[in-house]
């Protein structure tokens, strides 16, 4: 296992189409910086986020997932962001029985006006990352 | 590839400079070159503004010359150019969804602008993420439908009726709603109007007058927006009319109801500075002018049915009306509320009886106001012979509102003159911190008022006391042009309160699912070049509810939103996402887990062939993907964001 600062965590983050993504983009437009190790997927909405998605991710490797939605109460279509919370939650059960560490998933509400809050999570995200170590899955694929 | 006509994806791969806005931190050529090793990647290249013509020129060369069937732009963000490119792949003959864009730049060179290693790398990333679902995209139609030839304008302040007025005199229908009896909004409880000192109600009363005549306007006053169901060109709207008591139908407005009302309380159109009675109009100039009860403090004594006679109005029994209607576009013009002064404790508003807000001082100078336009202080009734006017009470402040309100150094001084004209002989303080008067004419009127003789002093007051005897204010602030702490006594104080969005805004911002900024005002689609509009197609926005701004602005927006709103009207039709929720039968077993999931009941399971499978209805579906991510058998998807399509983009970052 690398040492923890060589170790550059890679974050997939599914980010709603609305408020999230939008929040991305602000953060961008306003230049406010974050470390450069999420990419991020856009789906129209954070109910989008099949589960299938976040463990395929974690079986080729990520070390962490992020799945970013509107507010509650703010989602563009009605509920998606309610659907992503209860797979997130029951999600989180189920990757600490399989052996990865439950922080590795996260739920935020980025609403379209936080860009800061945006990178915050990342920024935190990745920091939690460094010190969890990289995904055990991929010695197991190795 | 058979849906895509059974042809091999031939990939064009087109990396954008924009101008140093990406090519200063990511290698573009690098990423261009690096695009070409990737499979199915035919032709890549670069260039420095692929949104300018030849940038789209160039696109359509290359699809043409290299028989391209997808293309892969790396550039901004897809929120601000995927139509653009769209549209350019689309006159090159290719179906416009066989386009994926990679945002190289809002998510990655201008998040990462001190480290271009590690971006060129993302960027690298993304585009390798971007071919991966292009080789996966298929053509899809998009829809067109009819609109419905009406607009729903929310709010009757200056902003909706200017922009419901626009609307209907180029022959739209428009249903103007307005929650309070009358419209007129806050601009109608106003004196004078800076810098021009028009008269507020001798411009507004005749707009007011025009919508209610208007045959195009149907204005549904005491009424609230409570659902709003369906999309752009279809909006089915819910209106609740509150019962007046009064029938609209019947009351001439002729006001012998409200002279034998024995109840009499304060009016919250004049701040609680004057009385009415239980049956009242707010104020004179009111359209429509009816009556309304106050069931409140109503005693239904029945004075009121007796004086009304033969036009028998009144109706005790009235119960809330609903309304629906449909209409192709929302604008929505809600405007503000001010800041609650008491929130600033030191100022000893709501303690203090001559400390007074700058609406209730609007109220006090206006003619058609509780003392006939006198300036008098509450405590005594008399004229005050010494004024203290606080800038930025709420603004401005990092403890209460962050952000400039825009308008109070200019209201402000518009008071401080209009204290010396009808009190000569008064002392007029000005307390501020800058003066921000940017508007045309402004800077000439803040001169006119200093040599009006009001005194300016630069600095924030720190705390106001009484003195118990003469009921007079002491103020107490810095002069930071001098740099020593003043104390001025005077008689009567005026907080220039700054301005919060209408909390009235909220439930309908929800219904709408739009979004607000950090400082709860509406968030704008854009906002330097689409100010008017919001994220959600259809719904665009006026005035103050989209942020501080002063009439002229509010008059400028609520006419570009009248504009923009009649555009999909004019149109007669839209085109609409074919992103939709689609079904695979052959996979389907008819749980009906989807249909559980959909918030707007676009999925049903029916019986076909005996067998239970499920079906959407594509003109409900709004394309959320909820069902997607809930079939236990993969058989429900949406279109453009399919499970292969997501699940490629995946495995490309992590395998590629």
């Amino acid at each position: 296992m690398s040492s923890e600062q060589d170790f550059k965590p890679l974050v997939v983050a599914f980010c709603c189409n609305w408020c999230s993504y939008a929040g991305a983009d602000l953060a961008g437009t306003s230049r406010i910086q974050y470390p450069p190790n999420v990419r991020i997927i856009r789906v129209m909405c954070s109910g989008r986020v099949d589960p299938q998605f976040i463990l395929r991710a974690f079986e080729k490797g990520a070390d962490g997932v992020l799945v970013a939605g509107c507010h509650p109460g703010d989602c563009h279509y009605l509920k998606g962001n309610l659907y992503a919370r209860r797979r997130v939650i029951l999600l989180k059960r189920l990757l600490e029985t399989i052996g990865i560490e439950p922080e590795r998933l996260r739920l935020e509400w980025i609403s379209a006006s936080e860009g800061g809050k945006l990178a915050e999570v990342i920024h935190s995200f990745v920091k939690e990352l460094e010190k969890l170590g990289p995904n055990p899955l991929k010695e197991v694929v190795k | 590839m058979s849906k895509s006509g059974g042809e091999e994806p031939r990939i064009g791969v087109f990396v954008c400079h924009c101008g140093t806005n990406i090519a200063g931190v990511v290698d573009v050529k690098e990423v261009a070159e690096y695009a070409k090793t990737l499979p199915n990647v035919v032709y890549a290249t670069d260039y420095v503004y692929m949104c300018s013509d030849p940038g789209q020129e160039l696109i359509k060369q290359a699809i043409k010359e290299h028989n391209l069937n997808r293309i892969v732009v790396a550039a901004c963000s897809p929120r601000l150019h995927e139509l653009t490119f769209r549209r350019t792949v689309s006159e090159a003959g290719l179906n416009p969804f066989l386009f994926e864009q990679a945002n190289i730049r809002e998510q990655n060179s201008w998040v990462h602008m001190d480290n271009p290693e590690e971006a060129t790398r993302k960027a690298k990333d993304l585009v390798r993420m971007a071919v991966a679902k292009a080789r996966l995209l298929e053509p899809l139609e998009p829809k067109e439908v009819p609109v419905e030839p009406a607009v729903l304008v929310i709010g009757g302040g200056i902003a909706g009726i200017q922009a419901s007025l626009d609307l209907a005199n180029k022959g739209i229908r428009v249903y103007l709603v307005e929650k309070e009896p009358s419209i007129g909004g806050n601009m109608i409880r106003l004196d004078k109007t800076f810098p021009t000192l028009d008269c507020s109600a001798c411009i507004l009363t005749p707009k007011m007058v025009d919508v209610s005549r208007h045959p195009n306007i149907t204005l549904y006053a005491y009424s609230e927006v409570v659902e709003v169901d369906g999309y752009i060109g279809n909006f089915d709207v819910k209106i609740l009319k509150k019962p007046r008591y009064v029938r609209e139908d019947r009351c001439t407005g002729c006001g012998k109801c409200a002279e034998v009302c024995p109840v009499t309380v304060p009016n919250e159109f004049d701040l609680g500075l004057g009385p009415r009675k239980a049956i009242y109009i707010p104020f004179p100039q009111a359209v429509p002018a009816v009556y309304t009860i106050d069931m409140d403090h109503c005693i239904k004594c029945g004075l009121c049915v007796k004086a009304c006679g033969e036009l028998e109005a009144i109706d005790f029994d009235q119960k809330p009306e609903e309304v629906n209607v449909k209409v192709g576009t929302i604008i929505v013009a809600t405007g503000f509320e001010l800041f609650d002064a008491r929130q600033k404790p030191e100022y000893g508003y709501g303690i203090y009886q001559n400390v007074i807000t700058s609406l209730q001082f609007e109220r006090l100078v206006n003619a058609s106001g509780p003392t006939g336009g006198q300036i008098v202080r509450p405590s005594d009734g008399k004229p005050p012979k010494s004024v203290a006017i606080l800038l930025c009470v709420g603004s401005r402040d990092q403890k209460a509102l962050p952000y400039c309100s825009r308008i109070c150094c200019m209201y402000s001084l518009k008071h401080a003159h209009q204290i010396k004209e009808k009190i000569p002989d008064a002392e007029v303080y000005i307390l501020y911190m800058d003066i921000r008067s940017f508007g045309k004419g402004y800077e000439e009127f803040y001169n006119r008022v200093q040599h009006e003789g009001v005194k300016l002093i630069r600095g924030r007051a720190s705390e106001i006391w009484e003195d118990p005897e003469t009921k007079n204010l002491i103020v107490r602030a810095e002069d930071t042009f001098l740099g020593k702490p003043v104390e001025l006594e005077v008689e009567m104080v005026i907080l220039a309160t700054g301005v919060i969005p209408n909390p009235a805004t909220e439930p309908i911002r929800k219904a709408l699912f739009i979004t607000q900024s950090p400082d709860g005002f509406l968030l704008e689609a854009h906002p330097k070049l689409n100010p008017m509009s919001t994220t959600v197609d259809g719904i665009y926005l006026a005035g103050m509810c989209q942020g501080p701004k002063d009439i002229p602005d509010t008059v400028a927006q609520a006419s570009a939103a009248a504009s923009a709103a009649s555009i999909p009207i004019l149109q007669g039709k839209i085109v609409i996402e074919p992103i939709v929720a689609n079904v695979d039968e052959n996979l389907c077993g008819g749980c009906g887990i989807c249909e559980s999931v959909c918030p707007y009941g676009a999925v049903t399971v029916e019986e076909v062939g005996g067998k239970r499978k499920a079906r959407v209805n594509e003109a409900k579906c709004k394309g959320c993907g909820s069902c997607g991510a809930a079939c236990p058998s993969g058989a429900i998807t949406v279109l453009h964001f399919k499970d292969d399509q997501i699940l490629a983009q995946v495995d490309a970052l992590l395998t590629g």
